[in-house]
């Protein structure tokens, strides 16, 4: 296929998942925000939600430091602002520019979600949004990423096009379970479980919910939310989708779909199977070990590098 | 201005027999079904995205063009009329490209003044002897057809570079279909659904080189093109690549698309993309839409290029005036669809005879296109003709006028009900290696405006989808 056609694919994807991610993030956030400081709520959250969405730098530029961050700055960043090349409403934006590009490679379903989200942007409001608003606005995000994930699944045919889709969705998804990781992680040091001691718990719980997870944890686990636990959870347990491990689980799948399509084989495919095999075989306590922020910073900067391995080899 | 021609009700009232079951149909559907019909097509265009640009508009990079759900009706005879005197036009435009760049006959034979081919800022030099394969220019027209009468059919305008509409000749009936079957089961309406099957026929059958596959691919401009729908459309109706100029590269004069599997080469290029943007080393320079090196691999006949470079030649409106002429000089035949009359203002006494009539005729830019740019007379106030009047002073030779004509009306689903509009029809003419092919029907444009004779969608202008009838 064309190249081109494949890297808007690739982009589509990416930026439809990003969406959702800042949605989560910033649901987790409002939670979070209003959770009394005696109950492990924090003060400043809002920064930590623009830490996490990895704008800090224009927000900043912006608004000023992240310490200040109220919840309309950060939430009207997040979610709305054209100045903000990430913000949720440019992702769809985005999405569907490239979609528009590569109405040929997308099926009609496919189309219909991002053409349809695109239009029901323009409902809602050009201002503050009121919470019940807020809160329809982020409903709105996550079902328009479900739609599209399940379109791409249950539509489009099995070949390059259906694989560049999904690893542009599978990397975008690894690298914001990672950022969330990222910012969160002193909370799941152990050194921290006994200075905060249980109030800890709705730190984590809220690192869960921000991948969707809680239910989960419990199902994989039965066990009380603990540190290490939510860190396997996250990193290692493939039967979370949106562990690191479940990511690269199904990208060095695609890639390797795509090099036996090929019959070639390329730098990407032995990027992603080496990822594979240093988060498989392993375990949490040897992650802890060896310093969870040095591994999650590493994971962070292997990924972009994938990224710029799969552009390269096939998107240019 | 006379009366005009209804194509349902004639100029008396009296239906005329291929509409007698339409018109029953729509006078025992109540009106809002009627509007809901149309609203629910509204929905579904926008949802599918069938948009178009409109240039200078800010804050409408995307409009829809109205659909109109009253279909218009050809009769068989009248089809087979209309579509004899297309092939026999678009034959002519062929001939008349090929010896314009090639011995020029029809100059020397002085049918056609010298300057209209050399001053033309649409002639391409480069063309100069320069074979084609097949000697085929222009291999997707579309021609203008306007109405007057019940047998007065005239051709209103040539398209040998890149006409548009296609897409919504098959999109206006993909969604009778869907809205009104009970329709199509009371009609025989002769399908269109092989168009394209048609195109990538005739793409296929302009292959430089026998032999193995044709590789075909769509150039778009990008999606910043007002016609990007269609672009992508036919691409998808195709199952062809749709390629933007940064996509290919030329390489030893053959030119290559960008995959994710290496290079691969490209022979057929449907390209949606003037002349003028094809490649910055032929043509300006500062266009980013085009392919380097293209031209040199048309001109070493590694490439197909559809339509032709310098098809524009053929198509402006004072090479317009001069078509029966040309008809009549390769082909030996009198022209079966006629012109209208055309005052060419680039001579003395034709532009006497404009600036002396101008509150009653059509002037419009010879050049122009997208009903941009023209006067229509009997519309206009007396300040618009002053203003207009100096406008022609100053450069006879870029215009020419016609009378206005009482064009045909068909009946359309506006906000009072159901009331005659104004219509033009545009016919899609393939020309391949092995033949001709034509869709029965073509775009029927209408304008929406009450007594508007601009059918152009920049202006307003709607659609709706056209019938021949099989029996």
């Amino acid at each position: 296929m064309l190249s081109r056609t494949a890297d808007n694919l690739y982009w589509l994807t990416r930026y439809v998942e990003r969406a959702d991610c800042l949605a989560r993030i910033l649901d987790v956030s409002q939670r979070l925000a209003y959770t009394p400081v005696t109950y492990g709520g924090s003060t400043n959250e809002w920064g930590s939600a623009v830490l996490t969405a990895g704008c800090a730098e224009q927000f900043i530029e912006r608004y000023g430091p992240l310490e200040t961050a109220t919840e309309e700055h950060v939430v009207s960043f997040l979610a709305f602002e054209p100045e903000n090349p990430t913000s949720i409403r440019n992702c769809f934006e985005v999405a569907r520019t490239n979609a528009r590009s590569v109405r040929t490679a997308l099926t009609s379903e496919m189309w219909d979600v991002i053409n349809s989200a695109w239009i029901e942007l323009r409902n809602f409001p050009n201002r503050a949004l009121t919470r019940d608003e807020l809160a329809r606005f982020l409903a709105f995000v996550k079902e328009t990423s479900l739609r599209f994930d399940g379109a791409t699944f249950r539509t489009m045919l099995r070949n390059d096009g259906y694989w560049f889709a999904r690893s542009g969705a599978q990397l975008e998804r690894a690298d914001n379970t990672a950022r969330i990781l990222d910012v969160k992680y002193h909370v799941l040091l152990p050194e921290k479980e006994h200075i905060g001691g249980p109030l800890d718990y709705f730190q984590w719980a809220s690192i869960l919910r921000s991948v969707s997870a809680l239910t989960a944890f419990h199902w994989v686990y039965r066990d009380s939310v603990k540190p290490w636990l939510v860190a396997d959870l996250l990193i290692l347990n493939r039967q979370m989708p949106r562990s690191l491990a479940a990511c690269y689980d199904s990208l060095a799948r695609n890639l390797d779909d795509i090099a036996s399509a090929y019959g070639r084989q390329g730098p990407s495919q032995r990027l992603a199977r080496s990822m594979l095999a240093r988060l498989s075989n392993r375990s949490i306590e040897d992650i802890f070990q060896a310093g969870l922020h040095e591994f999650i910073s590493e994971f962070i900067s292997d990924n972009n590098k994938l990224g710029a391995e799969i552009t390269e080899q096939y998107l240019t | 201005m006379p009366h005009a021609f209804d194509e349902m009700s004639s100029t008396d009232g009296a239906i005329r027999p291929a509409y007698e079951t339409l018109k029953q149909w729509l006078a025992s559907v109540p009106q809002d079904v009627l509007d809901h019909r149309r609203k629910e097509a509204e929905f579904i265009f926008r949802r599918i995205g069938i948009t178009f640009a409109v240039y200078g508009e800010q804050n409408a990079q995307e409009r829809l063009i109205p659909f109109d759900i009253v279909p218009r009706i050809l009769t068989k005879e009248e089809w087979a009329r209309l579509s004899k005197g297309l092939e026999q036009r678009v034959k002519a435009l062929n001939l008349y490209i090929r010896d314009v760049y090639s011995k020029r006959d029809i100059l020397k034979a002085g049918v056609v003044p010298e300057e209209l081919v050399y001053q033309n800022p649409a002639f391409r030099p480069e063309m100069n002897g320069q074979r084609v394969p097949h000697d085929l220019y222009v291999h997707i027209a579309g021609i203008d057809i306007v109405r007057t009468g019940p047998d007065n059919f005239y051709v209103l305008e040539d398209n040998a570079r890149t006409p548009s509409g296609v897409s919504y000749m098959l999109e206006n009936r993909e969604i009778m279909l869907r809205l009104f079957p009970e329709l199509f089961s009371m009609h025989k309406v002769a399908p269109v659904e092989n168009y394209a099957d048609d195109l990538l026929a005739t793409l296929r059958s302009l292959s430089p080189h026998g032999g193995h596959e044709p590789n075909v691919a769509i150039l778009t401009p990008g999606i910043y093109n007002s016609a990007y729908y269609e672009h992508s459309f036919l691409a998808d109706k195709l199952g062809v690549d749709l390629v933007e100029g940064r996509d290919l590269f030329v390489k030893d004069e053959t030119v290559y698309m960008r995959t994710t599997e290496g290079p691969k080469r490209v022979d057929v290029i449907y390209r949606r993309l003037d002349d003028d943007f094809l490649d910055p080393l032929a043509f300006r320079r500062d266009s980013v839409l085009g392919v380097p090196g293209l031209m040199s691999a048309y001109q070493a006949g590694n490439v197909t290029l559809t339509n032709a470079v310098g098809t524009g030649v053929a198509d402006d409106k004072a090479v317009y005036s001069y078509m029966p002429d040309i008809i009549r000089f390769y082909l030996s035949e009198e022209p079966l669809l006629p012109n209208v009359p055309t005052w060419r203002c680039r001579e003395p006494d034709h532009l006497k005879y404009v600036l002396d009539h101008l509150p009653e005729l059509v002037v419009k830019e010879v050049h122009g296109s997208g009903g941009y740019g023209m006067l229509v007379g009997p519309a206009a106030d007396r300040a618009q003709i002053e203003k207009f009047r100096d406008k022609l002073k100053a450069d006879p030779a870029n215009f020419i006028a016609q009378p206005t004509l009482a064009l045909s009306t068909c009946p359309t689903l506006v906000e009072k009900g159901i009331a005659p509009r104004h219509v033009d029809l545009r016919p899609f003419i393939l020309s391949g290696s092995d033949k001709v092919r034509i869709v029965p029907g073509g775009l029927t444009r209408v304008a929406m405006k009450e007594g508007s004779l601009v059918v152009n969608s920049s202006q307003g202008g709607g659609t709706k989808d056209t019938w021949v009838l099989d029996a």
